[in-house]
């Protein structure tokens, strides 16, 4: 519940944001399926984790640390919040703002540069939900078996 | 299953439209917002609403499994299909422009055809992996 009021209010943040295929994204996929999909993961474990006697691990302590600050150094180098001088503001951006609708001839320019200038990022995702549906078909099973009709036991009197 | 008189009927009226509205996106993700992608899982979020009123059973007879699987692995290789036909219409991989005379038009051709790929392959696989979930039983505990 709290995963859903978190993407919901992510939306209507991209929305004021003025990225609204974004925001569909987010409300369609966080607010809506993954709620499910975790819902039907909760009902497939058991409600109590397992008793494990095995000692605290100082080594992964030290290892997410690091990993942890590392990460967070990196952010000081992000340009600030709705800076015109932001590298993303430089290098492609004002071309594409400008000229996809002469080059493409579509006038919503997010679909032409996922799509065409863009193109094999977007074939590299569809190839990464492709893949991560047939690891889960591998993991758990298409789910048909269950309705498989028993065979009839045969009495040999 | 149960008669929830009231939720049937709300489902019933409510699923064409989340159905209709997925095509909307789908097809018409070149001139608002929206796309393969979000058509997609909206089509899939109909289903699941569907097999939340009515049970697995019901939508697996009406979307079977199999027709799932099959279609997660069409959208992709339609979208490589498009790629490989652009590569054997005399430009480069992906590049739609030389897919019709009309520079514009290929590229709009292009795009639709790459968006519907995406669109179904994401749909089969949101389908797909909800009858994952839904259609194992609960481990046993011990």
């Amino acid at each position: 519940m709290l995963m859903g009021i978190f993407s919901l209010l992510a939306a209507s943040l991209y929305v004021l944001l003025d990225a609204v295929d974004v925001a569909l994204t987010e409300a369609a996929v966080g607010a809506g399926v993954s709620i499910i999909l975790m819902l039907g993961a909760l009902v497939l474990t058991t409600s109590e984790e397992k008793v494990h006697d095995a000692k605290h691990n100082l080594l992964a302590l030290v290892v997410v640390l690091i990993t942890g600050g590392a990460l967070i150094y990196g952010t000081m180098d992000m340009p600030n919040f709705a800076d015109p001088q932001a590298p993303a503001h430089q290098h492609v951006a004002p071309r594409y703002v400008q000229d996809s609708v002469d080059e493409i001839g579509i006038p919503n320019m997010v679909t032409s540069v996922l799509a065409s200038y863009r193109g094999l990022d977007t074939l590299g995702e569809v190839l990464v939900i492709f893949s991560a549906g047939v690891a889960v078909l591998l993991l758990l099973g298409a789910g048909t078996y269950r309705r498989r009709p028993r065979p009839p036991r045969k009495r040999t009197k | 299953m149960s008669p929830h008189i009231v939720l049937r009927v709300g489902a019933k009226v409510l699923i064409p439209v989340i159905l209709l509205f997925a095509l909307y996106i789908q097809f018409h993700g070149e001139y608002s917002p929206g796309g393969g992608f979000q058509a997609g899982i909206i089509f899939a979020a109909a289903l699941v609403l569907y097999t939340l009123i009515f049970g697995l059973d019901a939508v697996q007879r009406a979307v079977p499994p199999v027709a799932v699987h099959l279609l997660s692995a069409v959208g992709a290789l339609l979208y490589i299909g498009v790629g490989v036909w652009a590569m054997f219409a005399g430009g480069n991989f992906l590049e739609y422009k030389v897919l019709a005379a009309d520079p514009h038009l290929g590229e709009t051709m292009g795009i639709i055809l790459i968006e519907l790929g995406v669109g179904i392959t994401v749909g089969a696989v949101v389908i797909s992996l909800f009858y994952s979930f839904a259609g194992r039983t609960r481990e046993q505990e011990n």
